[in-house]
């Protein structure tokens, strides 16, 4: 019987796995090796050499500089935005949108998720749609969007709620269904109400996969504010590269997006370290 | 030891919906403050007897009595202790034992104050801020018997406790759980499948039949107490063993 609703409807895996979604960059090392002084310095060398190639191109004359704008030029554009304030105002515009959009994205999805984990009538009622929103492209119809909720914030909130909104739904369903039967048959057995079960049983059981889905939704929902800004906005960091195009101005468009991926990497950050506060007891199961 | 039954099952029989018959017509009564013991081959039904007791699971047909009153849902006057401990991975040692008391509703000063005593009990002050990720199996199921009895049932049930524990641990366990029911005194239920274990801790034994289970027989245990290992190379007591692995041979 379970089979026939797809996706949001598969079964409990283990709830002691992280999800996929996550990949912090340090699990691409082998852990076996230990660091030692050198492979510390190997990144940034790495980093010097990519930044040294970039300016040898910039310097060939291969390219017209407003093409490839050479490395300093782009960093002094950087450092004009940042005094004379414009760069912090783009830079607040668009995070408004994406921490507005993430909580409204993450909210909807976890109570939604906890609906359709803990009734099979939500779950075989809403599981179509919910996987047919999911393969709507965003970009598609973020014009639409626009149509409907103006060029302010508004649009953008949609935007990047929309696009978390389904990695978040997937690992809550996972998580709450993952909660070990007998742990609700201790909670019963203990007479905990409705909101006891949850605040000290499901909540706490599906925080790894929970916080799983925020640091996806953290890096998507960037994508999401640039993708409405792109469309239609009067500020933003998406329109700061939009603005630089229009008028050929590399360095602006390579400034602009060196900030937007620092934006990401460091909202990526604060859930990994939301994570790493939370979630104590969970790293000593995973040792 | 009073007479007076405290927990009584009426006429039990159940039937899951896939068509296993677990249960067939059982009745049993505990004795207050009785330590009885359920033992039985495999899937003979002593779970789902045991589920039905804890009013986690409603039978098919009977009824469970708990203080003369019928049980339709689980009670916090009965504890009960499952074969994985069942601890929260994320709270510590401290936190799992007061959780029934949290549940409860129950002023912190007092709980602080039975959750340390009961830390004591089971020997375990010094693990109070540990994770169970890092506890051996005995450690997690002394506290999961620690969180059965910390908030007082009447009617503690166990559902072969240390069935998961290596043999050692076992009769460790088997002696703690003696010292522990002495300070305790409870009514407890208790499912094993261990014939020496159910002698060394029990006033009676109940045998039950292979699917659909039945109770086939009812033995005394009049070993004194205090008990201890000790007792398991005495005469009467490997005795007692012998007549009980008769009973289950011929239980059908």
């Amino acid at each position: 019987m379970n089979s026939r609703v797809q996706t949001v409807d598969e079964g409990r895996p283990d709830h002691q796995t992280v999800p996929a979604s996550s990949l912090p960059s340090t699990l691409l090392v082998a852990q076996s090796r230990p660091r030692t002084r050198w492979n510390l310095l190997l990144a940034p060398t790495v980093g010097i050499i990519l930044l040294l190639i970039w300016e040898g191109v910039a310097q060939s004359g291969w390219y017209a500089s407003f093409i490839v704008p050479s490395p300093v030029r782009v960093a002094n554009r950087w450092w004009a935005l940042a005094a004379d304030g414009s760069l912090l105002r783009h830079t607040a515009v668009t995070l408004r949108e994406v921490l507005t959009g993430m909580m409204v994205g993450v909210l909807a999805a976890f109570w939604l998720g906890y609906a359709i984990a803990k009734s099979r009538t939500a779950a075989y009622a809403l599981t179509p749609y919910l996987v047919a929103l999911q393969a709507v492209p965003i970009v598609a119809i973020a014009p639409l969007l626009i149509i409907w909720f103006g060029a302010g914030i508004a649009s953008k909130v949609i935007i990047c709620a929309l696009i978390v909104f389904f990695p978040m739904l997937v690992n809550t369903v996972i998580g709450i269904r993952g909660i070990p039967p007998e742990l609700r048959d201790l909670m019963r057995s203990l007479e905990a109400n409705p909101f006891q079960t949850f605040w000290h049983l499901e909540l706490p059981a599906a925080m790894p996969v929970v916080i799983g889905g925020l640091k996806v939704s953290a890096t998507l929902s960037v994508i999401g504010a640039v993708v409405g800004e792109f469309v239609s906005a009067s500020a933003g960091l998406g329109y700061l590269v939009n603005f630089g195009r229009g008028t050929y101005d590399t360095p602006l468009v390579i400034a602009a997006v060196f900030t937007l991926t620092a934006l990401a990497m460091t909202l990526y950050g604060l859930a990994a370290w939301l994570e790493h506060i939370l979630l104590d007891w969970h790293k000593a199961i995973q040792n | 030891m009073s007479d007076q039954t405290i927990l009584a099952a009426e006429q039990i029989s159940h039937l899951y919906p896939d068509g296993i018959h677990a249960l067939d017509n059982v009745t049993l009564r505990l004795a207050c403050e009785s330590f009885v013991c359920l033992v039985g081959p495999s899937g003979c039904g002593k779970s789902t007897l045991l589920r039905i007791l804890a009013g986690l699971l409603p039978p098919g047909a009977g009824h469970v009595l708990l203080d003369e009153q019928p049980i339709t849902q689980p009670q916090r006057r009965i504890g009960i202790v499952f074969q994985k401990a069942n601890l929260l991975p994320w709270r510590t040692v401290y936190g799992n034992l007061s959780l029934p008391l949290e549940l409860a509703g129950m002023p912190v000063a007092e709980r602080d104050e039975r959750t340390l005593a009961m830390l004591n009990l089971i020997n375990l002050e010094e693990f109070a801020d540990t994770y169970p990720a890092s506890l051996s199996g005995g450690m997690a199921q002394r506290i999961a018997i620690g969180r059965a009895l910390i908030h007082d049932p009447q009617v503690l049930l166990l559902d072969e406790p240390f069935g998961a524990l290596d043999a050692l641990t076992r009769e460790q366990m088997s002696e703690e759980l003696l010292r522990i029911w002495a300070r305790h005194r409870k009514t407890v239920l208790m499912v094993t499948h261990s014939i020496p274990e159910a002698v060394l801790l029990a006033d009676r034994v109940l045998v039950m039949s292979p699917r659909p289970g039945r109770i086939v027989a009812d033995v005394e245990i009049p070993l004194s107490r205090p008990r201890s290992l000790d007792l398991l190379h005495r005469p009467d007591f490997v005795a007692l063993t012998e007549r009980l692995r008769h009973s289950i041979r011929t239980a059908h």
